[in-house]
Parts: structure tokens; C-alpha cells; sequence
């Protein structure tokens, strides 16, 4: 059932879409991201929408999702109605500087782009684009580069909105950065966002980055972040994914590191109709270390495609992969997971571990760890499981006198459990603890501080946005 | 009548592993079941905890007067049977807090009865603790992960002591145990024993019943019970060794 051809009418939609909305697209771009646009633009021409060709693509068809029609829309004032329609996320105990953006674009009260008291510069990508030129000559479009597959060189070409963070040497950001990310749009609707971060020299910062939607339309939703760390940096980074079942999200993180930078990066990935997650990591320094984390909970028709490239380009760096999933129904998942060490990259220490559980017959899992090593002096592991439920430890639970529903949701949570004890920030832990319970429980969609209520479409919610935070 | 087994006959994969078992056992009774290897001692624990692996093809349990093979294993556990397992189970991510409150609590919902208080659970498990000796902090580690075989064979005591069953079958609860492991399972199996409740201890030798002593002692061989007697018969095997009951059958 491979498609033979790229050419869906999505492309030529897109294509034409370029050159018609060009104003409007270059709004306030420097000649050097118009230069940007236009090679990627041409290049998206070259590659296409991907499809089961490409072997990244082999185990995940979007045909259906191209063949859907979409909204597109080259100016905010299109798809921002009611900024009070964003809703407060609302964790107990978290306290976050929270930025939220709104089908894509950055929504604010006063201000698109805000300097702290610590230096610390964040707003809308647009905005940062017009205000701070030095910095997108520097970093902009540098790592996520168009070789990959056409998304990329489409979100390069025609994203214009999206988040912005700078943190400046030597400065660590005490409260945690929080992103809302909130499709809610009345038709299906295709969304690109492009987001920057950057961390000077020693910069700290920890950032909790969610996506939600509102309502059952069907979105096509293109993200490419790029985060570079400087020397000593250390991020903390969530993602954390509740949209509905029409939802198809492409999200590629390309992160870039320099020598002594820490990196955790931990995705959550609790429900969606397609989800892809490319997370990109280019270890070009020493005495880096990064741990790339993922949880996945999938069921009914979801699929979920999980992608982890780690480039360790010099030596005496730890990269750390533990990939985890539970199937259910007739859902399908991937995990590619591809640590390439270079000639160069002598003592490097890369693990990678991906487990999944299969509740049904019809779930199933494509998972291929893989090696590739060109350094002789190196400890590197791989491995990968796919099973059930193991039935020594369901008798044995049962044994004490707990139900059979029972005990497959204390292993079910057990299971997750490793992952969510690698948040370190205790209020998102408990949440997130609390998050997992009921989604296992199939109760996920009626928890009442959930935005997610797409089995409720008929309820009516308020969304409210505390917006002394923006 | 606690538990009465009539020619009970078990397989697993079309194999039989029983081949007609017959067993009383009474309120306040202490029984040993001895054999050799691979003779079914672990299958008939299994078969009466409600281990689904094993095919009943033929026979009857009844424990209290009910036909214990139509229940459910968690029902088995809330009717107060209790396995004592051979080689317990590591539940890495459930903590030993969370899975006895969860066991305690569904047990007492079948009862008919309101969960247990959190400061009243947590107050009995000090207490229990305490009883059968065991000095780690247990609340936070998850089941069995990394416990030492000693400390795997305390926490299945443990759990017994929680729950509180009428019948107890223990299986083979003193193998990889040293002396002083085995003094304080076994002391804490006589502190749990009264006139209300029942043991079935499975082991292959004489020693653990120097500790727990019996008042029946029978002999498992090749899926049936060959021989039955009082204490002395453990030492009788001790001594002639389970050749003496091969020849004797066969």
C-alpha cells in the first residue's frame, strides 16, 4: 500500500500557497531569512511530502492525512478569534512563567517579546526574527537542515510564527519556562510552527512544553524546534502530547550541544491520532551528556513513530535512550533509534533501550534500535522488548486478592513508572503521575483539569488564561 | 472440613501432573507435604491458589463447604487461601506499600467491608513487620526488587501476616535459606498459627520441620500421595531417604 507518488494535491497547495501569500509570509523578514525561505522552498519542491519510500517514513503512511483538506492561513488575524479562548493550564503547585501560542501563532497582551530580570529574552519567533537579526544569523535554519525530509524544508520555507527563547551566559532561569500549545479552530487546519532556543555559556533552564487540542477537527500540524546549548548549558525539557484523535503532529527537535552540556529531554505522549517525534541530537562537544526519554500510551487507531538520532561527533560523551510503551486496541508505534559515533568519538558511552507491551493481538511495535560506531575505544548497548503482561506477576498479584483489572493496571503503571520518575520537577511528576493513571484507566478524556475532552464534544468548556502570566 | 481434595488430577500442555490426589485438611492442623522433585507438590499449590496454567481434568476441591475450582485466584485469596510462593515474584515499579494496601483493601471490599484507614494500614504494617522480624524499610521499595532470597521468603511471611489467611500453603519457603533466615520464617508461621487457621508446608527436607512442626506428614510421589503419618515420618524419610518410599510403591 506504498504510495508511488509525492505528488498529493497538499503539495501543489503548498506550492502555490508560496507564491501567493509571499507578502505576507516575508512580513518584517530580514533578506537573509527571505534567502532562507526561497532555498528551502525549492528544496520542498525537490523532496516532497514524504511517504513509505523513505525508509525514516517506512512504517508510517500519511497518505489519508495528505489526502484530507485543509485551512491554511498566512496572517494571524485568520485564526486568533479570542485570545481568552487559551485556557490556564492548571498544575497544582507548578510555578511556571507560562507562553502560549494559539494555532501556531504566539499570543500576547502587552508585549510579543519580553526581557526578564535575568536577561532572559522570551516572545514570538516573528517578533525575535525583526528584533534580534544577529541572533537568527547565527543559529537560525543551522541545524535543522532541509537533508532530512520534505517537513522540514516546508516548515523552514513558510513557519512564521512560533516560540522564542534566549538565556544569556552565565544566567540560570529559576522558574521553569512553561509552552501551552493549543489548536482550537473551527474546520481541519494545517499548522506550521517554528521554534528557537538558545542557552548562553552555563545557562540553565528547565522548560515544560505541552500540546493540546480543544476539539475533534482534524489539524496537520508541522513543528520544528532548534535548541542549541553552549558550553555547560542544561536543559531540562519536557513535551508533553494530549491532542485528539484527528490530530496528526509532525514534531522535529534538533538539538545541538557543546562541550560540557547536559541535556534531558523527555517526551510524554499520552494521546493523539498520529504522532511522529524526531528528536535530532548532534553532540559536538566533550563531556556532554544527554538523556532522551520517552513514554507512550496508545490505543484504538493511534500510532505513534518515535525517532532518536544521536551524532556523537567527539569523544568522552554519555548519550542515554530509554523508550517506553504500552499498545492497546489496534494501535501501532515505531521506535527508530540510530546512535552514530564517529571516527572521533573515542570513550563515548551510548545506551539505548526501547520496551513496549502489547495488550492485544493487533497492537504491534516496529522497533530497531541500531549502532553505528567508527570509534574503537567506546561502551555502547542496545536492546529492545516487545511483549505482555508478565503473567508470573499477574498470578502473583492476583494471588493477594486483587482483581484482575486491577493488577494489570498496577503493572500497567509500574511499567510507566520508570519513565515519570526521571521528571525531576516534583509538581509535573505528580501530575503527570495522575495524567498516566487515568489515561490507563481509559478516564483521561473526563478529568475535569484535563483540557482533553474529546468524548465530550458537547460539553461546553471556558477556557480562562491568567494572562498576567504572558 | 477446611479443605478436602478428592482424586484430584491435573496437567499442564496435556502432560498430568496430578494423577489423583486425596487431602484433609482441618482448622488447626499443621500438615508437611514431603517428596521428591518433580513428584507435583508445586502443582498442587498452584492448583488449589487457582494458577491457570494447570488443567483440572478431573476431581474436586472444596474448601468451606464451596467448590474452590469455580473461583476466580483473587476470590481463592479473599476466602483466605494464601500461597506462600517458591520463587516470589519481582514487581519492579509497585511498592510494597502500595500493593498490600491495594491486596488488604480489595480483600475487605469482598468482605463487604470499608477500606482500611491509611494511618491504621500503615500502623499494621509496622506491627506485622515486627513479627516476623524484618528490620529494612520495606514501604518504599518496590515488590521483591533486589530483595535478597532470604528477604524475598520474610516478605512472602510478611504478606501472610497482612492478610491474615485461614489456609496457608507454603511452598518450599526454606529453600536458598540459611539457619537463621529459616528460625525467623519459621517463628513467624507458629506466631500466625491458632485454632482457626490451617498450614500446608511443602518442603523436600526433614530441617524446616524441626521449626514448624507437623501434625501430618505426607508423601507426594509421582502425582499422588503415597504415605501418610504423623512427625515421625518426616525423620523416617530423613533417614531412609525417598528411595525407600520408590521401592515401596513400586
Amino acid at each position: 500500500m506504498r504510495s508511488d507518488t509525492t505528488d498529493f494535491p497538499l503539495k501543489n497547495t503548498l506550492i502555490n500557497n508560496f507564491v501567493e501569500h509571499g507578502k505576507d509570509i516575508f512580513t518584517n523578514n530580514k533578506e537573509s531569512i527571505i534567502d532562507i525561505r526561497k532555498q528551502a522552498y525549492t528544496k520542498f519542491i525537490e523532496q516532497g511530502l514524504p511517504t513509505q519510500k523513505l525508509e525514516a517514513w517506512r512504517n508510517t503512511d500519511l497518505t489519508a492525512v495528505y489526502n484530507e483538506e485543509y485551512d491554511h492561513y498566512y496572517t494571524q488575524s485568520n485564526v486568533i478569534k479570542d485570545i481568552d479562548s487559551v485556557f490556564q493550564c492548571n498544575i497544582p503547585h507548578l510555578n511556571t512563567t507560562m507562553i502560549a501560542l494559539l494555532n501556531g501563532w504566539y499570543v500576547y497582551k502587552d508585549v510579543p517579546l519580553k526581557t526578564m530580570a535575568d536577561g532572559t529574552i522570551i516572545g514570538s519567533l516573528a517578533e525575535a526574527m525583526k528584533v534580534y537579526p544577529e541572533i537568527f544569523d547565527k543559529y537560525y535554519a543551522k541545524y535543522a537542515t532541509s537533508k532530512d525530509d520534505g517537513f522540514i524544508a516546508l516548515n523552514t520555507a513558510m513557519a512564521q510564527d512560533g516560540f522564542f527563547i534566549y538565556v544569556p551566559d552565565n544566567v540560570q532561569v529559576k522558574k521553569p519556562i512553561q509552552i501551552v500549545n493549543v489548536i482550537d479552530y473551527d474546520k481541519n487546519i494545517f499548522l506550521q510552527t517554528r521554534n528557537l532556543i538558545v542557552l548562553g555559556k552555563n545557562a540553565e533552564l528547565t522548560l515544560v512544553h505541552c500540546d493540546d487540542s480543544y476539539n475533534h477537527q482534524k489539524c496537520l500540524c508541522n513543528t520544528v524546534s532548534e535548541i542549541v546549548q553552549d558550553e555547560n548549558s542544561y536543559l531540562d525539557h519536557y513535551k508533553m502530547q494530549n491532542v485528539n484523535n484527528n490530530s496528526t503532529l509532525i514534531n522535529s527537535s534538533y538539538f545541538y550541544m557543546k562541550n560540557n552540556a547536559r541535556l534531558t529531554t523527555n517526551g510524554m505522549s499520552l494521546n493523539g491520532g498520529i504522532l511522529r517525534n524526531n528528536n535530532h541530537i548532534t553532540i559536538d562537544g566533550e563531556g556532554c551528556e544527554t538523556n532522551v526519554y520517552g513514554l507512550y500510551l496508545m490505543d484504538k487507531k493511534q500510532h505513534i513513530d518515535n525517532q532518536v538520532f544521536i551524532d556523537h561527533a567527539k569523544p568522552n560523551s554519555l548519550s542515554n535512550e530509554l523508550f517506553k510503551g504500552i499498545m492497546d486496541d489496534t494501535a501501532s508505534g515505531v521506535f527508530n533509534g540510530h546512535v552514530l559515533v564517529r571516527r572521533d568519538a573515542q570513550k563515548t558511552n551510548a545506551f539505548q533501550r526501547n520496551k513496549n507491551i502489547l495488550l492485544t493481538d493487533k497492537a504491534k511495535v516496529n522497533s530497531k534500535p541500531f549502532l553505528e560506531i567508527y570509534a574503537d575505544d567506546v561502551k555502547c548497548s542496545h536492546g529492545a522488548t516487545v511483549g505482555q503482561l508478565d503473567t508470573e506477576a499477574m498470578f502473583y498479584i492476583r494471588s493477594r486478592g486483587i482483581s484482575e483489572d486491577s493488577a494489570r493496571m498496577l503493572l500497567m503503571y509500574a511499567f510507566c513508572d520508570e519513565i515519570i520518575q526521571k521528571i525531576t520537577v516534583e509538581p509535573l511528576k505528580h501530575r503527570l503521575e495522575d495524567m498516566v493513571k487515568k489515561r490507563l484507566r481509559g478516564e483521561l478524556s473526563v478529568c475535569a483539569q484535563c483540557v482533553l475532552h474529546c468524548s465530550h464534544p458537547e460539553k461546553e468548556y471556558n477556557f480562562e488564561i491568567d494572562l498576567s502570566k504572558i | 472440613m477446611l479443605l478436602s481434595i478428592k482424586n484430584l488430577h491435573a496437567s499442564i500442555n496435556g502432560k498430568e501432573i496430578l494423577k489423583g490426589v486425596n487431602l484433609e485438611v482441618n482448622k488447626g492442623e499443621v500438615h508437611a507435604i514431603m517428596g521428591p522433585n518433580g513428584t507435583g507438590k508445586s502443582t498442587l499449590a498452584s492448583v488449589i491458589a487457582g494458577r491457570d496454567v494447570f488443567d483440572v481434568t478431573e476431581g474436586s476441591v472444596l474448601y468451606k463447604g464451596k467448590n474452590l475450582l469455580a473461583l476466580p485466584v483473587e476470590a481463592r485469596a479473599s476466602e483466605g487461601i494464601f500461597l506462600g510462593f517458591q520463587y516470589p515474584v519481582e514487581i519492579p515499579g509497585v511498592s510494597m506499600t502500595n500493593f498490600m494496601r491495594t491486596a488488604v483493601n480489595e480483600q475487605r471490599k469482598y468482605k463487604g467491608l470499608d477500606p482500611l484507614p491509611a494511618g491504621e494500614f500503615l500502623r499494621l504494617m509496622e506491627e506485622k513487620k515486627k513479627m516476623v522480624e524484618i528490620t529494612a524499610k520495606l514501604a518504599n521499595r518496590s515488590v521483591n526488587e533486589g530483595f535478597s532470597g532470604g528477604e524475598k521468603k520474610k516478605n512472602e511471611i510478611f504478606q501472610m501476616a497482612m492478610l491474615e489467611p485461614t489456609l496457608s500453603i507454603l511452598d518450599e519457603t526454606d529453600s536458598g535459606l540459611d539457619i537463621d533466615a529459616l528460625r525467623i520464617v519459621a517463628n513467624g508461621v507458629n506466631k500466625l498459627r491458632s485454632p482457626e487457621n490451617a498450614t500446608v508446608v511443602i518442603t523436600h527436607y526433614q530441617r524446616l520441620l524441626d521449626y514448624i512442626v507437623p501434625d501430618f506428614v505426607h508423601v507426594l510421589f509421582e502425582g499422588k500421595i503415597v504415605k501418610s503419618g504423623g512427625k515421625e515420618l518426616a525423620l523416617e524419610l530423613e533417614e531412609k531417604g525417598y528411595e525407600w518410599i520408590k521401592d515401596a510403591v513400586i
